[in-house]
């Protein structure tokens, strides 16, 4: 068994205006030492899914069904206290904007202490003397300084290196980061990536990367995952996903990424329409309205649920389009587009 | 953070002189600007039988001739060094600080004041003590269990609490709560004795008029903090409190509450200031003779330099509490500190 390993995993919100399917059987897996990118528009379930990991969403409103195993252990019917101990020392997240992430009346030290004692019972000089050891290590200059300083004080980039290393000051196995760098300057952003490929290497932890940004998880991905509507649509090595991408919503994430080797004149390729409500999700493939090929279904596309299915190593898609046909869009439509110099 | 703080200190003198000027003017400028003649306002000094002759040799002495900036000047330097009033007959002394001189009473204003303060104190540390923990902890669990039972029921009454006024809920709780009634464990009103005499006599005598008080404020308190809570356990932090692994307990108050009770505790401020000022309602409801009772006292007596006085101490206790409050606000919150 993997590491990390999430089986049919759903979380539901029913609400006034009906059930919202945020993740709706949600597979995969993930070992020690490697990284996984997730990968979707806003309101696709990403973030839904992590916070389901960590169990935050234990004692809400959400239905949540399907298992999450992680070293071994289930968290889905695991006590809400259980989960507790876990959240922090063995699995831990990195937040988005971390200005609001982080407390404003508390002092960036008091908080990594706090993270630090909930689960070593230390006294609060040596958690103290820790977390200026840890705000050294994700690169704070004078961090015996800057203990104290509270997260106002501090800029972009330094804040976010200050909840990565909260996030670390217990050493954990799995660290999901959330956005980590959406909120950043772009070269700010590359240093966070670099520190964050860094860090796990020397901590050998498993790394969930959630970003809508195809850029950022190219940079540090062994795997991509690529959500739609709260369902998996496709799932792959990196590589995979960059080189050989078969599902038509993939494309148009590639196609809708602006890069410098393209040249100027030339437009982006983006997606149409808007992302489905989670309440009404599309009947048939969630994708179907905006999809350019779905009238190449055969009437599939807006009835049936196209199953995720294995085209090649490991390499899942979830589409009614024929492999072949894919392989030849890819191949002569898309890629050349995607390359045109 | 010291700029701050004497910035701050600067901004409550000139507010104190602006209170003390425009309370000058309520009282001396509109008078002349309705038509009194200085004869006219002295005529309150020298008694009713006075004859018109008196009366203007009393304006004369008392300087009501004078500009009116020279009679602010007076009233300023009463309150720093002193007075005497003479009016003819004799010459009453007012030893500073002297916030004026009732020739009805043949007393002057300030001895007074303290005299009565420290009952509207007791009757504003008690209930404040009763509001804050009411109102805090039930806005705190209505905020948890938003939508159930316990929170309707919870916002119910406060509505009734923040609509039902004092004389009302005072009056009502009297007859129920007191007066030998089967309910009865309270005293009735117009008790009143000091903590250093017994400490347990002062409880029971206050205890009918802290709870009639505090239920007022701990209502507006309850829905002030059901409101805050709501947002701030919303906010990213919480989650990211949530995240570390922190028990519930610890994320709701050392991370949620702490938050929420930055903005109650500016409404507290001045809630407070504005109480000790003289609890108006609540002292007439109870017969207690602390300084809104005497405010009501001297208006119904038409005793201006009482009025004044009582005035004046109460814009002090309003200011001095937004003083309080602005500097707690940046012990509290970190991020003012900058400002």
């Amino acid at each position: 068994m993997s590491f990390l390993e999430l089986k049919d995993l759903k979380i539901h919100f029913p609400t006034d205006d009906g059930l919202v399917k945020s993740v709706d059987g949600l597979t995969f897996s993930l070992e020690r030492g490697s990284t996984l990118g997730i990968v979707g528009e806003s309101g696709s379930g990403k973030s839904v899914t992590s916070l389901g990991i960590l169990g935050l969403h234990k004692g809400g409103h959400a239905r949540i069904s399907g298992e999450i195993w992680l070293d071994g252990e289930e968290l889905v019917s695991a006590s809400q206290e259980h989960v507790r101990g876990l959240r922090g020392k063995k699995m831990a997240m990195i937040f988005q904007d971390p200005l609001s992430a982080m407390h404003p009346y508390y002092t960036v030290g008091d908080q990594i202490v706090e993270a630090y004692r909930i689960h070593h019972s230390v006294s609060k000089k040596v958690a103290r003397k820790h977390a200026i050891d840890m705000l050294g290590r994700v690169g704070i200059p004078e961090p015996g300084r800057r203990v104290d300083a509270y997260p106002h004080e501090f800029s972009g980039g330094m804040r976010q290196r200050a909840m990565i290393a909260m996030a670390l000051s217990c050493d954990p196995e799995l660290l999901i980061a959330d956005e980590p760098t959406t909120a950043l300057d772009v070269t700010v952003q590359a240093q966070i990536l670099d520190l964050m490929r860094d860090l796990q290497r020397e901590f050998n932890s498993a790394l969930i990367i959630i970003t809508h940004d195809l850029g950022v998880v190219a940079e540090l991905s062994d795997d991509i995952l690529v959500m739609y509507g709260g369902k998996c649509i496709e799932y792959g090595a990196a590589e995979d996903i960059f080189y050989r991408p078969e599902h038509p919503y993939t494309w148009g994430l590639l196609g809708s990424m602006p890069r410098l080797d393209r040249e100027r004149t030339e437009r982006l390729m983006p997606i149409k329409g808007s992302p489905p409500s989670l309440i009404n999700i599309p009947p048939g493939c969630a994708f179907h309205p905006r999809c350019p090929y779905s009238d190449r279904t055969q009437g599939k596309a807006d009835t049936e649920v196209p199953a995720l299915l294995e085209t090649e190593g490991g390499h899942l898609v979830r589409c009614h389009l024929p492999r072949e046909e894919r392989r030849s869009l890819w191949e002569n439509e898309i890629k050349p587009m995607l390359e045109t110099t | 953070m010291v700029t701050y703080i004497i910035r701050r200190l600067i901004g409550a003198v000139i507010m104190l002189l602006i209170v003390s000027m425009a309370t000058f003017a309520i009282f001396f400028l509109v008078p002349q600007l309705a038509g009194a003649t200085p004869e006219g306002m002295a005529s309150r000094y020298v008694g009713r039988t006075a004859t018109a002759e008196t009366a203007k040799l009393a304006a004369e002495r008392l300087g009501f001739n004078d500009p009116l900036v020279v009679q602010y000047g007076r009233f300023v330097k009463g309150i720093v060094a002193g007075a005497e009033y003479d009016y003819g007959p004799g010459v009453e002394e007012c030893p500073a600080p002297c916030l004026g001189y009732s020739f009805i009473t043949r007393q002057p204003v300030f001895p007074d004041l303290m005299n009565r303060l420290p009952i509207t104190l007791s009757l504003a540390i008690g209930a404040a003590v009763i509001w804050v923990v009411m109102g805090v902890g039930i806005g705190v669990l209505s905020a948890l269990r938003r939508g159930s039972v316990f929170d309707r029921a919870a916002m119910t009454v406060a509505l009734a609490g923040v609509s039902l006024p004092i004389f009302f809920t005072g009056l009502v709780s009297l007859l129920v709560f007191s007066y030998g009634n089967p309910f009865s464990f309270a005293a009735q009103g117009g008790h009143y004795t000091t903590f250093l005499d017994s400490p347990s006599q002062w409880a029971y005598n206050l205890l009918l008029p802290w709870i009639t008080l505090a239920f007022l404020f701990a209502a507006t308190y309850a829905r002030l903090t059901r409101a805050g809570m709501l947002e701030t356990m919303n906010e990213d932090y919480i989650r990211t409190a949530r995240a570390k692994g922190l028990r519930e307990s610890t994320v709701v108050t050392k991370h949620g509450l702490r938050a929420a009770l930055t903005p109650i505790l500016t409404v507290f401020g001045l809630d407070f200031g504005l109480l000790i000022g003289g609890a108006v309602l609540t002292e007439s409801a109870y017969s207690l003779p602390g300084l809104g009772k005497y405010a009501i006292d001297a208006i119904v007596n038409q005793d201006l330099p009482k009025v004044m006085g009582v005035t004046l101490l109460a814009a002090l206790f309003v200011v001095v509490a937004s003083l309080i409050v602005d500097l707690l606000y940046a012990v509290v919150d970190p991020r003012v500190r900058l400002a």
